[in-house]
């Protein structure tokens, strides 16, 4: 089975500070990982690959540093890795950035001399969190796709996929090629060795630009073509002039606290 | 792009599963009521499923002036591609200006397949929907960045604007008996062929339902609770207010809650009536997923934690011995 396997690489959310004065975020000095539900499509792929032979290509479209994100997943078992970076692709909103990846998806296999049986995305970036980019891949390419994926089983040239639910989870068939995206798995993925990562670093990551991706239409492509328009940003405000009770006997503070409450009349 | 004035109306998705409604589609009926009224404009439910009828007459009650409903047997579960021709079809026929759905997992499923067919914009996860004084476009807020950071979009050329909501964000408004409106039926079928994929297995894990969008009373713990064993703390207080348990992402990566009691970004998001924090700082992915609470009562031992910063009661102190406090003294209120 061939897998393709798209990546982000996000700044780490847990270690962003908003600037209080401009409410923007300072990203200086933020580290920048690879988005953590797309290294689980990358492990649940290389399982797959494992079980079943085939090639895994890893790609994302970003500046020229997310090569850097590339090459961590070469170390955790991808085969090849492509990255997507041109000035006609920035500002792209998820319509435009699912275009670009779609057709860059169809340029890689041309470059590959393979079609992929699956594309694997996380099922969120955590910077963005729109979830959207995985079945908007699946859109432009007139794929099926299954969501929310906490496991893949390959069945005579089909898949089974178990779905997150609310209430437990749903086992999905579908024929392949398809798209998958997934969650948070019950195990963690695997960790580079000192060898796989001296491997990685010999590989050469390829740079597609338009020129590379013959058919992209670039009025698709950019703010050209993201129908979205973010109209401002501003940190959320949270600051509530609420009673706090410190240094109190913990009966004396609960009764405290039970009494405004009632006096309130929020009981 | 045709013209944009030709689209009008605010379409509200409800999501059904076997006939029985989310009720994350009924909590956007009331959000887009005041923008229907805003701009003098109908408010239209839109239900795909089967045996719907009563939903459409339910979604007409909390606030539709009328329904728009697609019924068959093909759409007894969720397919992507059974709901996504339905929609698009009905989108393509009437022209809506606007169209909400729930962002649960088959809402957030759905969603991006439609925008990218309609080539529209689809803003993810909003907390709070506008109309733009300027221009009249539906101005969407969502939190970015792990909740760090708000940001307004709007999608000023295309039809229509569409824009996901996650469930318990809003309040579902009051069940009006007395409101009637128009039930239109249209035929969409789609053949066994054009759905790629099957729902070959249900699985049910669990057992006791965690209802935590729709708890009136919410008691969720942190990790300075300290262990699972002190969790049985919370669940004394929660019974005493008939409250449910909630937690944040710490103490589910410690194996001491499953994730369905999960409250903040990468979980539920609340809106309860009290919403007890006990030994949880307070990072923002979980104030983001909390900000709908009326009240919000916090528990720990850090004077400086950032959940006092949000909380309208707070008690600095060790919890082992505070919670049973509280928990005797509600009791004792009961009585």
């Amino acid at each position: 089975m061939n897998i393709c396997v798209c990546i982000k690489q996000v700044p780490d959310t847990n270690e962003i500070k908003v600037d209080p004065v401009t409410h923007t975020l300072i990203r200086k000095g933020v580290p920048s990982i690879v988005n953590p539900f797309d290294m689980y499509a990358q492990e649940v792929g290389v399982r797959l690959k494992e079980r079943s032979g085939g090639r895994l290509v890893v790609i994302s479209m970003g500046p020229g540093q997310a090569a850097q994100a590339l090459r961590s997943c070469l170390a955790v078992g991808a085969d090849a890795a492509y990255l997507i970076s041109s000035r006609s692709f920035g500002g792209s909103d998820t319509l435009a950035t699912s275009y670009i990846l779609s057709e860059s998806i169809k340029a890689v296999e041309e470059k590959e001399g393979l079609k992929f049986d699956l594309i694997l995305c996380g099922k969120q970036a955590t910077d963005g969190d729109t979830a959207q980019v995985g079945p908007e891949i699946a859109e432009h390419l007139d794929l099926p796709q299954v969501t929310y994926a906490l496991d893949i089983i390959e069945k005579d040239g089909e898949i089974q996929v178990k779905r997150e639910q609310d209430a437990g989870y749903d086992m999905i068939s579908t024929t392949l090629p398809a798209v998958v995206t997934v969650v948070k798995l019950p195990y963690e993925p695997r960790y580079p060795t000192l060898k796989t990562r001296m491997e990685a670093k010999k590989k050469e990551i390829p740079v597609l630009t338009e020129a590379e991706i013959p058919a992209i239409d670039l009025a698709m492509c950019g703010l050209k073509g993201s129908p979205t328009r973010v109209k401002k940003t501003y940190s959320p405000v949270r600051e509530k002039q609420g009673v706090k009770l410190s240094g109190k006997d913990p009966v004396q503070a609960a009764n405290e606290v039970v009494r405004l409450l009632a006096g309130a009349k929020l009981l | 792009m045709s013209n944009l004035n030709d689209y009008k109306n605010i379409w509200v998705f409800i999501e059904t599963e076997c006939g029985k409604p989310k009720n994350v589609g009924y909590e956007l009926l009331n959000v887009a009521r005041p923008l229907a009224d805003q701009k003098g404009c109908p408010l239209i439910a839109v239900v795909i499923g089967k045996d719907i009828e009563n939903v459409a007459k339910d979604a007409i009650c909390y606030g539709a002036d009328s329904a728009i409903i697609v019924d068959g047997p093909e759409y007894e579960h969720y397919t992507t591609d059974a709901f996504t021709k339905a929609m698009v079809t009905l989108v393509e026929k009437h022209r809506p200006e606007t169209l909400m759905i729930g962002a649960t997992n088959n809402g957030r499923d759905m969603g991006p397949r439609v925008s990218c067919r309609l080539k529209t914009g689809l803003t993810a996860d909003c907390t709070e929907i506008d109309i733009d004084e300027k221009t009249g476009n539906i101005a969407w807020t969502r939190p970015t960045f792990g909740g760090n950071l708000m940001a307004t979009i709007m999608c000023p050329d295309n039809r229509p604007q569409m824009g996901t909501v996650r469930p318990g964000v809003f309040k579902k408004g009051a069940y009006d008996q007395s409101r009637t409106g128009e039930i239109i039926r249209e035929d969409i079928h789609v053949s066994p062929e054009e759905i790629r994929t099957t729902l070959v297995e249900r699985v049910n894990e669990i057992t006791e339902a965690v209802n935590l969008e729709e708890a009136e009373v919410i008691v969720a713990g942190g990790r300075g609770v300290g262990s699972a064993e002190n969790f049985k703390l919370l669940e004394e207080l929660a019974d005493v207010l008939d409250g449910t348990l909630g937690c944040s992402r710490a103490v589910v990566d410690a194996g001491w809650m499953p994730y369905a009691h999960q409250v903040g970004q990468s979980g539920k998001t609340v809106a309860p009536k009290l919403y007890f924090a006990i030994g949880i700082s307070g990072a923002i992915q979980h104030l983001t997923g909390i900000a709908g609470s009326d009240t919000v009562i916090a528990v720990n031992k850090d004077p400086d934690a950032p959940i006092f910063g949000v909380a309208d009661y707070g008690i600095v102190g060790n919890l082992t011995e505070i919670v049973p406090a509280l928990t005797e003294s509600f009791k004792a209120r009961k009585a």
